[in-house]
C-alpha cells in the first residue's frame, strides 16, 4: 500500500515505506525440497487474495477505464445516463492548459523534492558512517523518531510551526532580522506554500533513505576499505571509487521510490490547503483528481486522471518491481 | 580509520545539529501539548513546558468527538490487522512453499499493485461503496484497507515463511506427526516474529491512513482519528485556534505508533531459526 498509504506509504504517503530491497535475512530457500506442486492446494490459498483485490482494486480500475470514456455534464447531474464520448475526455485533458499546469507542477514538486531528499538521506548515511557509537545512535532514534509520526500528526505540527500569527518559524525569522516576517502567512504564496511543502515531505522522508544508505555503506567490506586506504586512497577517493559504486543499487531505488512517492503525494498538500492557500494554484495531481471528482462531480475528466495517473506510476514502478523479482528468484 | 580529533569532534557536533532537527517537531508537538493556551499566545515562544499540565489531554479527550473517532479507527484498525494477516498468510504459503502455473505472475501482480497510488483509485472507490451502500461504514474502509495491505503483507510474510524450512516440518512428519499437526505445532510458532511484525505493519498503515478516509468516511460521526485531527486544521484556517489542544490531540494520535514503531523496529529482522537446521 505505501502507501496508501500514505505511503508505507510513501513517506510522502506513508509513515512506514516497505522495506529497502536489501537482502533480506531470510536464509535462502532450498531447490527442490520444499516447494511442492501441490495440485489445486495452493490455487485455493491465492484464492481469498485474489477475490480481494478483484473486488477491491480491480473493479475501481476497471470503473475508471470506462468512466474515462463517458461524459459528467451538467444534464448528469439531474439524472441522465452519462453519454459516451470515446477519448474524448483524454484528448479534452491534453489540451487543458490548466491539467498541464498541474502536471508540470507535480513533475517539477517531485523532481525537486526527490533529488534533495536523496542528497540529503545519503549525506547524513555517509556523516553517520564515520561517526563512533553513542553519537551514531542519538541520530538513529532521532530519525527513528521523526520516521515513526503519523503524516497528520506531523503535518498538525509543521502547521503550527509555520503558523503567520504566533508560529515558531516567524518568530525564528524576526530575531535573525529578516524583514517583513512578522505575520506573513507562507501558504498564501503558492512558490513558499510549496517550498514549505517540499521541507516537510524531505523531513518526512529522509529518515528511510539515510537508514536505507547506511545500511547499504555497511555491506561494503572493511577489507575493501583497508586495502584501498594501503593504497593511498584519501577520504573523498574512498568515497567516489569504493562506496559509491557499491551502494549505487540501493541508492538507485531508493531514488526511484522516492520519485513514485513524491509525484502522489496528497495528504500534505491537502493538509496545507485545508490550513489557508488557494487550492486552485496549489493543486497537485492526487489534489486535483479530488477536487474533479468529489468537488465538481466531473467522473469522466476525473477517471481519465486517475488511468493517466496510474499508467505512470506502473510505468515508473516497473524497474523496482523487477529488480525486487529478481531477488525473489 | 583514524581521523584527527579535531574532525571527529566536529562531525559529531553536526551529527547532534541534525539529529535535532529531525527530532525538533516531535518534541516541539509534545512541548505545546502540555503548555496552557496563554502561555502560547505570547509573541515569544517557550521552549521548555516548565509549568505545564495535562489540562489539553483532559479536555481533548473528554470531547465526545474523541472518543467516536478512536472507536471507528479502532474497530477499522483492527478488523483490517485481522482480515489482512488472515488472507496474507495463506497467500504467502502459497507462494513460499509450492511452485503452482501463475506463480511468478501473481508474485509480480502483487508487486505492481502494491505501488498503485491510493489516489489514482479513490474516486472510483468512493463510486463503488457509495453504491453498494457502504460509504461511512467501518466496514467498507476496512475491506479497501485490507486490499490495500495484503499485497504488501504477503511479501513480508513470504520471507518469514521461507526462513522456515520446510525440513523441519518433514521431520516432525517423520516423528510421527501430520501435515496439519506438523505445521501447528512446528511450523506456526516459528512464524509468531512474521505475523506480528506483519501485524504492525497492516496497524500502522490503517492507523496512519489518511486519503482513502477522506473520500470514504464524508460524515462527521464516522471520521477516524486522522480526520478528526484535520479538523482542528480546517479550523486554523478561519479563527484563533488553541494550538495547546491540538498538539495534546496529535500526541494522543501518534503516541501508540511511535511506540509500536520503536518496538518493532528492533525485533523485525532477529532469526529465530538459525540454529534449527544444521548445514
Amino acid at each position: 500500500m505505501t502507501s496508501r498509504t500514505t505511503a508505507p506509504s510513501s513517506p510522502a504517503t506513508a509513515p512506514v515505506p516497505p522495506v529497502p530491497p536489501v537482502p533480506s535475512a531470510t536464509p535462502a530457500r532450498r531447490k527442490g525440497r520444499g516447494s511442492r506442486p501441490g495440485g489445486r492446494l495452493p490455487l485455493l490459498l491465492v484464492l481469498p487474495t485474489l477475490v480481494l483485490l478483484v473486488a477491491a482494486l480491480g473493479y475501481p480500475v476497471a470503473w475508471q477505464l470506462v468512466t474515462s470514456l463517458r461524459k459528467f455534464g451538467l444534464k448528469q447531474q439531474f439524472g441522465a445516463p452519462p453519454e459516451w464520448v470515446g477519448l474524448d475526455n483524454y484528448v479534452a485533458l491534453v489540451t487543458d492548459p490548466a491539467l498541464w499546469a498541474v502536471v508540470l507542477r507535480s513533475v517539477v514538486f517531485c523532481l525537486v523534492t526527490a533529488f534533495v531528499t536523496v542528497a540529503v538521506g545519503g549525506g547524513i548515511a555517509v556523516l553517520m558512517n564515520a561517526l563512533g557509537r553513542g553519537v551514531r545512535l542519538v541520530l538513529q532514534v532521532s530519525l527513528l523518531l521523526a520516521w515513526a509520526m503519523p503524516v497528520v500528526a506531523a503535518m498538525t505540527v509543521w502547521i503550527w510551526i509555520v503558523d503567520w500569527r504566533r508560529g515558531l518559524l516567524n518568530w525564528l525569522l524576526v530575531h535573525l532580522g529578516v524583514d517583513g516576517a512578522a505575520g506573513h502567512n507562507w501558504l498564501a504564496e503558492p512558490l513558499s506554500f510549496f517550498v514549505v511543502a517540499s521541507t516537510i515531505v524531505v523531513w518526512m522522508s529522509v529518515p528511510f533513505v539515510a537508514l536505507s544508505i547506511y545500511a547499504g555503506l555497511t555491506q561494503v567490506g572493511t577489507e575493501v576499505v583497508e586495502a584501498s586506504m594501503l593504497d593511498g586512497a584519501g577520504g573523498w577517493q574512498r568515497l567516489r571509487y569504493i562506496y559509491a559504486p557499491l551502494v549505487a543499487p540501493v541508492l538507485s531505488i531508493v531514488l526511484l521510490l522516492q520519485l513514485i512517492w513524491d509525484l502522489r503525494v496528497f495528504t500534505q498538500i491537502k493538509l496545507l490547503q485545508d490550513a489557508g492557500s488557494v487550492a486552485n494554484e496549489t493543486n497537485l495531481l492526487g489534489t486535483y483528481v479530488y477536487q474533479l471528482g468529489t468537488g465538481k462531480g466531473d467522473f469522466g475528466t476525473a477517471s481519465a486522471v486517475s488511468v493517466l495517473m496510474l499508467l505512470l506510476t506502473v510505468a515508473l514502478s516497473w524497474r523496482y518491481v523487477r529488480s525486487l523479482m529478481a531477488q525473489e528468484n | 580509520m583514524r581521523r584527527s580529533r579535531t574532525s571527529r569532534v566536529l562531525l559529531s557536533v553536526l551529527a547532534l545539529a541534525v539529529s535535532a532537527v529531525w527530532a525538533f517537531p516531535v518534541y516541539w508537538m509534545l512541548n505545546s501539548a502540555f503548555l496552557p493556551n496563554v502561555v502560547l499566545q505570547s509573541t515569544t515562544p517557550t521552549f521548555l513546558p516548565f509549568g505545564g499540565s495535562f489540562d489539553n489531554f483532559g479536555v481533548v479527550a473528554g470531547d465526545p468527538a474523541f472518543g467516536r473517532a478512536l472507536g471507528v479507527s479502532l474497530v477499522v484498525t483492527l478488523t483490517t490487522v485481522v482480515a489482512a494477516l488472515a488472507v496474507a498468510f495463506l497467500g504467502a504459503l502459497a507462494v513460499s512453499r509450492f511452485r503452482f502455473r501463475g506463480r511468478t505472475s501473481f508474485v509480480l501482480a502483487l508487486l505492481l499493485i502494491q505501488m498503485l497510488p491510493a489516489e489514482g483509485l479513490f474516486i472510483a472507490q468512493y463510486k463503488m461503496m457509495s453504491s453498494l451502500g457502504l460509504l461511512n461504514r467501518s466496514l467498507g474502509l476496512a475491506v479497501l484497507y485490507t486490499a490495500a495491505v495484503v499485497p504488501f503483507t504477503i511479501w513480508m510474510l513470504r520471507g518469514f515463511v521461507a526462513g522456515v524450512p520446510a525440513d523441519l516440518e518433514e521431520a516432525a512428519m517423520v516423528d510421527g506427526l501430520s501435515r496439519t499437526q506438523a505445521f501447528l505445532r512446528i511450523t506456526f510458532p516459528l512464524l509468531a516474529p512474521g505475523l506480528v511484525a506483519s501485524g504492525v505493519y497492516a496497524f500502522l498503515q490503517a492507523w496512519n491512513e489518511f486519503t482513502v478516509a477522506l473520500v470514504v468516511m464524508t460524515e462527521e460521526q464516522s471520521r477516524t482519528l486522522p480526520l478528526w485531527l484535520r479538523g482542528f486544521v480546517q479550523a486554523s484556517a478561519s479563527r484563533e485556534t488553541d494550538w495547546g489542544q491540538v498538539m495534546a490531540a496529535s500526541t494522543l494520535v501518534a503516541l501508540p505508533v511511535i511506540v509500536f514503531f520503536l518496538v518493532v523496529q528492533g525485533r523485525m529482522s532477529s532469526g529465530l531459526v538459525g540454529g534449527a537446521v544444521k548445514g
